[in-house]
């Protein structure tokens, strides 16, 4: 796994994919916490944060669409797959480093910890539960967007199709509101990120949400594992 | 050490190969031919594990390599028809990446280097991948195939789309490499495996339809072994005297090739009867003016077997043979 993790992580630093996410990222947090935090005086992270939920899902695609799209178009998967290593190394290394990547991202969100917190009052339980739904929802958005890619040859719809999966997974609970039937709601509810991440925004660590976020990603990495495999017996 | 029983695989309704048995003994350098779409690509997928057979085993040193596909996978090293480069890895890079992906134990840095000096890649070490030449990719995935020392190698089509040069470059270092390992090498050039292997399987339209040693398939096509002769004497002088040579099965004039010089042909059935004939003929003043040992090529061999067998569906493009 270690081999497959370097070699990803590598692959984000030397070629333009892992900052191009970086210096969007780090834009979109710039502007928000510019015009939240710094031109409003205050310092509540949740408008930034809610800000940086909506983005995480348009921009993990980035990172994800080629961690397998492009080893099966270039047929560098044989080498993987023919070495003596498992298939959930192969997974778990591409995932590992797709989420180093979106952290490293997401930990610019300290540095403003660090600006705010030097002026003023912050409240520290809700700037925490802000930083670890976010990093559920990362590994969730980055376990996600591999199964997307490791269904398709194409980045481009592996990218697209990432942002449409994780649309769903965000847009869910509204469809659910729309529909006037209670089950159908409660279903719903049940499988929103954004339902899930509002304990987080308020500073509360409810295990049921931590187990949500972990499922989602571990569902994720299973199916992509059954996609690879799946593929040697088609 | 190999050993391949039963092997069928299905696109679909469609059997991309079908019962594939043999097996490979240590050493052997074994040369898997057919033609484009014969499945040889296919069968050497399921070997090496990265595709799953319908049916049929693959044990690599008795280790399955469904059930035990580390333990397999381990024992062998596998170059594609496209080597597996990672386009953004410089040679050495992807040397290393083999090299912990495949958690070889030996002192990484002495090893690599050791390894890009056997096929000769010290030159182009730092250039990026996609920078190389077809030439040097293919010795690159060799390299990466050689990492982990395993005794077994396997080789998809290993000199497509080299220049003669590197052709000739590639089969010495094959050559080389066969001297301490076991290789099965597929192509579709006959000579090729005529160079390098020391038996043949030929595969047509999945199933296989030969599988000897280069000399042993010829001799079976010639049905024994022919004498082409040139003799400056009449047929019918020469013809009882030939027939009655210890070990000549049949005797026959060809054309007439001038003057009193006849064209002979002899059916010596594997005898080695050149010596007597020499005698015989030189006892009755009848000048040899060539001799001829006339040998069936391996590409006689595989347009008949592929032909003989009457396996629907193939198409057989006679350019790439």
């Amino acid at each position: 796994m270690a081999a497959i993790y370097k070699r990803e992580l590598r692959s984000y630093l030397v070629t333009p994919s892992g900052y191009v996410f970086l210096a969007i990222f780090y834009m979109m947090a710039g502007y928000y916490f510019y015009g939240y935090n710094l031109m409003g005086a205050t310092t509540d992270f949740s408008y930034l944060f809610s800000s940086l939920f909506s983005f995480a899902v348009f921009l993990t695609p980035l990172l994800t669409m080629k961690l397998f799209s492009e080893e099966r178009r270039y047929k560098t998967d044989q080498a993987l797959l023919t070495a003596p290593v498992s298939l959930a190394s192969i997974v778990f290394g591409k995932f590992f480093a797709a989420l180093t990547i979106f952290e490293t991202a997401q930990a610019v969100t300290l540095i403003y910890l660090l600006v705010i917190g030097t002026k003023g009052p912050v409240e520290y339980g809700v700037f925490f539960g802000h930083f670890i739904g976010m990093f559920l929802l990362g590994a969730a958005l980055c376990a996600l967007g591999m199964f997307v890619s490791s269904v398709t040859e194409s980045q481009v719809i592996a990218a697209v199709g990432g942002m449409g999966l994780g649309l769903v997974f965000i847009l869910i609970d509204s469809v659910g509101q729309l529909s006037q039937e209670p089950v159908l709601n409660r279903i719903c509810n049940a499988i929103s990120f954004v339902q899930h991440y509002q304990d987080f925004t308020m500073g509360i660590l409810n295990i049921a949400s931590v187990i949500f976020y972990l499922s989602v990603t571990a569902l994720f990495l299973f199916l992509t594992a059954r996609t690879l495999e799946k593929r040697r017996w088609g | 050490m190999l050993e391949i029983s039963g092997l069928t695989k299905y696109y679909g309704d469609k059997a991309a190969i079908e019962d594939i048995c043999f097996q490979v003994n240590q050493g052997e350098v074994v040369g898997f031919l057919g033609a484009n779409g014969a499945g040889k690509s296919t069968t050497m997928n399921i070997i090496t594990g990265y595709l799953s057979a319908t049916k049929g085993t693959v044990k690599v040193d008795g280790f399955d390599i469904l059930f035990e596909p580390a333990k397999a996978k381990a024992r062998m090293g596998y170059l594609p028809e496209i080597p597996p480069l990672y386009q953004d890895l410089s040679v050495w890079e992807s040397l290393c990446f083999t090299y912990d992906l495949k958690k070889a134990k030996q002192d990484r840095k002495k090893y690599l280097e050791n390894l890009c000096e056997m096929v000769c890649i010290d030159g182009v070490k730092d250039r990026l991948i996609r920078n190389l030449s077809k030439g040097y990719r293919q010795r690159v995935g060799i390299a990466c195939a050689l990492v982990g020392e395993p005794p077994i190698l396997i080789l998809d089509e290993p000199t497509v789309g080299l220049d003669p040069k590197q052709i000739i470059e590639i089969r010495t270092l094959i050559k080389e490499l066969a001297k301490t390992r076991t290789v099965i090498l597929s192509s579709h050039i006959l000579q090729e495996i005529e160079a390098v292997c020391g038996r043949v399987v030929i595969i047509h339209n999945g199933h296989i339809v030969a599988d000897d040693t280069p000399e042993a398939l010829a001799a079976r096509q010639m049905g024994g072994s022919h004498l082409a002769l040139q003799v400056k004497g009449k047929p019918d002088i020469v013809c009882p005297l030939l027939k009655g040579i210890p070990g000549v099965q049949n005797a026959e004039a060809e054309k007439n090739c001038g003057e009193n010089v006849w064209r002979y042909r002899l059916n010596t059935g594997g005898e080695d009867i050149r010596e007597a004939l020499f005698f015989v003929l030189s006892d009755h003043k009848l000048p040899i003016l060539e001799l001829q040992d006339l040998r069936a090529t391996l590409e006689d061999v595989f347009l008949t077997v592929t032909r003989e067998t009457g396996i629907e569906g193939g198409d057989l493009d006679g350019s790439n043979l």
